[in-house]
């Protein structure tokens, strides 16, 4: 039952592609369908599991045997696992993907490849249904390598400009270097194992050496920093804004990036027998949580802006996540709550894109909350939730990360108050230059609210903001749901709850006030004298400059001198060879047959040779 | 006996060939249509064999048709299939009627030669996959460099007479070379048995050779097949023969010709020289791993599609050689899934670059742009021919290619690293590839291009399907190989590693 969840959208995407411009017109409202009947599945799977006594919680679904070597051991099925974990994610992405669905119906009307466009949205939740609903690491592979292909597709839709283009390849080859570390991970796995089935592995895991669990830890990291958008891999995810709004919205912020997270929570057996394994997460999570708030501080593109935001709150989740058991349960719950939250950020910039022209530049914006009322609304409440305004959805999430991250170590907890921190500065930013202070609207535009189906589930994503968080965190629904999957301890804190979140509350106004005193007016045009930092920031503190100098420009140089090297050392070598017997065919073209006559010389040759060796080998 | 089955396999083509010459035929039918209906005709054959092909049968070879043809030497006219050999056969099958359609206006003029030496491509790597006789296979392996060589010479591009004469060259040295060493194990045979024979099975089984001839030899074979399925640096042929044949020519070459060198070195190297191919399988890993590496990077620096193709097979050609020699099922199970998924990319790849060539007479890469437009569906066919090529998981390409690196992993981990870096070199090969010929703006070259139309979408559609189906089910290739791939083991006597960890398994 489950698997047609996945097949629903798979389908839909198949007719959508296979059929063409005959399915244009019904096309959008199939796969909306395929997408809302997947949700569907996923709530009945849901509340099958809700029936079951907690321990039971776990239904594994053989569909059928995929590589199968009885020889060597090898046995890997196409397997689902529904368990509280996969299906919280089934509900994420279903619910708000179905949701961006609907609003791609307004915001992409005006497109020609329309329905192209929707059977890439459908082959995404396909994909990435499988990467969730996978019983093993390879299977979840095929989902996570065709979740980076629907991204590659969406990010170059607009495929006729050249940036759109380069930043899809770019997101794919980063990708790939994070799939050469999950690769690896899952030989290893097979190596040490015989298996990589998430049972067999968290079974096996206790009695492997350390290194096992250190490699396999380090490995798949690697693989969450490049679909994740993390440290060192991260530079992608600025340029993948190139992609429709709603792409960004639900790829690139809500469900794909975070995909990452998953890995690392569903490998969290591994993680918690290699504290150095862990160590690596936090600090990974640790230096992407800053990047990409310093990064957002500083751009004026509003997408790039929400983009290194992403970043930034994907680093709390992967910082949560190596926290251990403490740890797992709230990087899901922030998952989930900035599932919601960013969203509905991304959906309003699509609306404000949507009404002036398509800019971006926040320094073009301005007082559009006078226009665009249901917008500026919707967008606030997200808004409040990422700042971890109560009651807001990431009050709840983001303070049990403070929390976690405290009991840890004191530089942890540094670090993501200073997040906080830095993330209200440059939300607080981001408000005020788009919908507040004066307009600076181009002369062409005409802002107005857009139409109900973009506004309708900005709306409903906007109640999931404020509401997501205390309903998952009332009774502490969310950690017994998840602790047969993910376990769960209390996390021991130096403070008190309130003390923490006074000083949390006290962190963000700061950043607020700082925020509304330097944006107290904007210019049209971005100064250019800036600080250090400031100008690093724009530079995306210079990930793309350091990748360029360091692997692009060498390799290129490296890839043309080989070519250059092949041509005439290599090949020469033969030509050499080749000029002298190329002489003697010459002559023996001026003889009527050339090729021909050359050929069936030499075939009467060798011929006569075998006969003659063979004859006096019978003597 | 039962009923000779691979004999008509390889009688068809032949037929099909003498057919084009008789002039009341060609009253009906015109030589495309000869062709393709032979072709057709041999498909239907080797689906009929394949039925009757146990799979769980232990036998070294099934469905045997043998018969004395130079009794004094001991040569027979020995045709077998293993399991290998069907999966071969198969591919040989599927995709010569594909390029026989796919041909477009170089089979109207001269078509009666074309689709002559194209239907004798097929008959000779029919019969190199199917030979059991190693006088026979070294026959029909020399013979299978006439028909390309008159594809390429006499159909190909500018500078295709020189191209020719190189893959000549580079296939009649193999030859030579490995003629000696036949000539050499001729002899061994009749001194230790006192009795010449050719059969590979009873050169396998019966023959002790002393060890430092066995590498000699072993050398002897090796370059010839190496140069066949080339590895670098015995490559440089194809690059230029590639370039100048046409689409259908490199399929055919490429897709099926080649592996003909990697499937040697499963069927006749190692079961004839199990010491020498483990004493050299070190330094062999190592060469693959260079043509992996080595000529993944050419091919990013490629400007031509066509010599780009070329050096991704090289590659390709790498992983496959390298499953061969990591000497565990995983390993060659998946040399040669990848083989079937190398086959039917590269078909794939040529056939859709080659309707795009045809229109703008020009392989050049900067010569196109922004042909997702104007042509969404030939996009469309060859980006799914490119991911399967460069391993997407849920395609054909990425099973053969899993499983290679996997069995590689099993024995010797550093050489599976470093290939493993070559999936990272095929996204920007391939996807670079990708983004100069289809995305960007369109330009005034390319604004005119016309889509596939409905009969050659028709055309492509059976390479894509089997891709996604092999991808998603490679069962049935993988079962049909299994038994060749333990006698394999078994000939080495060498065994599957088992995992570190014994596990006490609750599921089973």
């Amino acid at each position: 039952m489950i698997a047609l969840a996945i097949a629903l959208p798979a389908l839909s995407a198949a007719i959508l592609l296979s059929f063409g411009r005959r399915t244009n017109k019904f096309g959008p409202y199939l796969a909306i369908s395929a997408s809302t009947g997947a949700f569907l599945i996923g709530l009945w799977q849901f509340f099958q599991l809700l029936g079951l006594p907690k321990e039971e919680r776990t239904v594994i679904t053989a569909v059928y045997e995929w590589l199968v070597v009885p020889a060597a051991n090898l046995k890997i099925n196409f397997g689902l696992q529904a368990d509280p974990l996969s299906i919280s994610f089934v509900l994420l992405i279903t619910f708000v993907g179905t949701l961006i669905h609907i609003y791609s119906l307004g915001y992409m009307s005006h497109d020609e490849n329309r329905r192209r466009f929707f059977a890439y949205l459908n082959l995404f939740v396909a994909a990435m249904l499988l990467l969730v609903l996978a019983d093993n690491y390879l299977l979840l592979y095929v989902g996570w390598e065709g979740v980076g292909l629907a991204s590659y597709l969406l990010i170059g839709f607009w495929q006729h400009k050249n940036s759109a283009a380069v930043a899809a390849k770019k997101a794919f080859v980063a990708n790939r270097v994070g799939d050469f570390g999950l690769s690896l991970a899952i030989m290893t796995m097979f190596l040490v194992f015989g298996s990589v089935s998430f049972v067999d592995i968290n079974q096996g895991i206790s009695s492997a050496p350390s290194w096992v669990s250190l490699t396999l830890g380090l490995l798949l990291l690697l693989a969450a920093c490049g679909k994740s958008a993390q440290f060192p891999l991260q530079s992608w995810l600025l340029d993948a804004m190139e992609g429709p709004t709603p792409v960004s919205a639900l790829i690139h912020a809500a469900t794909m990036v975070t995909a990452g997270v998953y890995l690392i929570v569903r490998s969290g057996e591994i993680f918690n027998t290699s504290p150095t394994a862990q160590t690596a997460v936090v600090i990974i999570g640790a230096i992407s949580l800053l990047m990409g708030a310093i990064i957002g501080a500083a751009k004026d593109d509003i997408k790039k802006s929400l983009a290194g935001s992403t970043m930034s709150q994907i680093g709390y989740m992967v910082l949560a996540a190596g926290l251990g058991p403490i740890g797992y349960v709230f990087a899901i719950l922030h998952l989930i709550t900035h599932g919601f939250f960013k969203a509905v950020m991304f959906l309003g910039a699509g609306s404000v894109m949507h009404a002036t022209n398509d800019n971006v530049d926040m320094r073009r914006f301005g007082g559009l909350s006078k226009v665009m009322v249901f917008t500026t609304i919707t967008f606030f409440i997200g808004y409040l939730a990422i700042l971890g305004i109560p009651p807001f959805a990431g009050f709840y999430s983001k303070d049990h990360i403070i929390e976690a991250a405290l009991s840890h170590s004191w530089w942890a907890g540094f670090v993501v108050l200073f997040g906080a921190g830095l993330t209200a500065f440059y939300m607080t930013r981001m408000v005020v230059m788009t919908f507040f202070s004066k307009q600076r609207w181009h002369d062409d535009v005409h802002p107005h609210e857009s139409p109900l189906s973009m506004t309708i589930p900005m709306i409903v994503l906007a109640i999931g903001s404020t509401f997501i968080g205390i309903f998952l965190t009332q009774n502490h629904a969310l950690e017994h749901w998840l602790e047969p999957v993910t376990g769960f301890s209390e996390p021991e804190l130096p403070f008190s709850i309130l003390t923490i979140t006074l000083i949390t509350l006290g962190v963000v106004a700061v950043g607020v006030l700082l925020a509304i005193w330097q944006y107290r007016s904007v210019t049209k045009v971005a100064p250019e004298k800036v600080s250090l930092v400031v100008s690093a920031a724009r530079k995306d503190l210079y990930g793309d400059i350091l990748n360029e100098n360091l692997l692009m420009k060498p390799g290129q140089r490296l890839t043309r001198i080989l070519g250059y090297f092949d041509k005439s050392v290599v090949d020469g070598y033969y030509s050499g060879i080749g000029s002298l017997t190329g002489g003697i065919s010459a002559r023996l073209r001026r003889s009527e047959t050339g090729f021909v006559r050359s050929y069936a010389m030499s075939i009467i040759l060798g011929t006569a040779i075998i006969v003659i060796l063979l004859l006096i080998a019978r003597l | 006996m039962n009923f000779p089955w691979l004999f008509f396999i390889l009688l068809t083509p032949l037929i099909g060939t003498i057919l084009l010459f008789i002039p009341q035929v060609k009253k009906y039918f015109s030589s495309k249509q000869i062709a393709f209906y032979s072709s057709i005709v041999t498909l239907i054959f080797v689906t009929v064999a394949s039925l009757q092909f146990d799979i769980s049968s232990n036998a070294q070879t099934q469905l045997d048709v043998s018969f004395d043809w130079i009794p004094i030497f001991g040569i027979s006219f020995h045709l077998a299939l293993t399991g290998i050999s069907l999966v071969l056969v198969g591919l040989t099958a599927v995709l010569t009627p594909i390029v026989v359609l796919a041909c477009q206006h170089e089979g109207q003029i001269r078509s009666r030669e074309y689709f002559m030496w194209i239907l004798l491509t097929e008959a000779s790597a029919l019969a190199v996959f199917m030979a059991r006789d190693l006088f026979l296979f070294y026959v029909v392996f020399e013979a299978m460099l006439i028909p390309i060589f008159f594809l390429v010479g006499r159909f190909g591009g500018a500078r295709r007479n020189s191209a020719a004469l190189k893959f000549l060259l580079f296939g009649l040295v193999g030859g030579l070379v490995m003629l000696a060493a036949v000539i050499w194990l001729y002899f061994i045979a009749v001194n230790q048995l006192g009795r010449g024979t050719f059969s590979i099975a009873a050169l396998s089984n019966e023959l002790k050779i002393d060890i430092w001839t066995e590498r000699w030899l072993f050398l002897g074979f090796f370059l010839a097949f190496a140069l066949k399925a080339p590895m670098v640096p015995g490559h440089t042929w194809l690059p230029d023969t590639a370039e100048q044949a046409t689409p259908g020519t490199s399929t055919m070459l490429i897709g099926i010709l080649d592996k003909v060198g990697t499937y040697a070195m499963l069927a006749i190297l190692i079961p004839i020289f199990p010491n020498a191919s483990k004493e050299f399988a070190p330094a062999i890993i190592i060469l693959a791993l260079v043509s992996i590496i080595y000529a993944a990077l050419i091919a990013i620096a490629q400007k031509d599609m066509k010599r780009t193709f070329a050096y991704i097979s090289i590659s390709h050609f790498g992983f496959i050689v390298m499953g061969i020699f990591s000497f565990t099922s995983i390993g060659i199970i998946g040399a040669t899934v990848y083989m079937v998924a190398h086959g039917l990319s590269t078909a794939a790849l040529f056939l859709t670059a080659g309707y795009l060539m045809r229109q703008k007479d020009t392989s050049l890469i900067n010569g196109f742009g922004g042909l997702t437009k104007t042509a969404p569906l030939l996009t469309g066919f060859f980006l799914v021919a490119s991911l399967s090529s460069i391993a997407l998981p849920g395609l054909a390409g990425f099973v053969g290619e899993f499983m290679v690196l996997t069995g590689t992993y099993q024995r010797n981990q550093i050489a599976a690293v470093i290939a493993t870096l070559g999936i990272i070199l095929a996204a920007i090969y391939m996807l670079w590839l990708y983004q100069r010929v289809f995305t960007g703006p369109e330009n005034d070259g390319t604004k005119n291009i016309i889509d596939l139309n409905t009969k050659q979408t028709l055309i492509l559609t059976p390479v894509v399907v089997l891709t996604i189906i092999f991808g998603l089910f490679p069962a049935p290739v993988i079962k049909v190989s299994e038994t060749a791939v333990s006698n394999t083991l078994k000939v080495l006597k060498v065994s599957d590693p088992l995992p570190r960890i014994e596990m006490v398994k609750q599921n089973d």
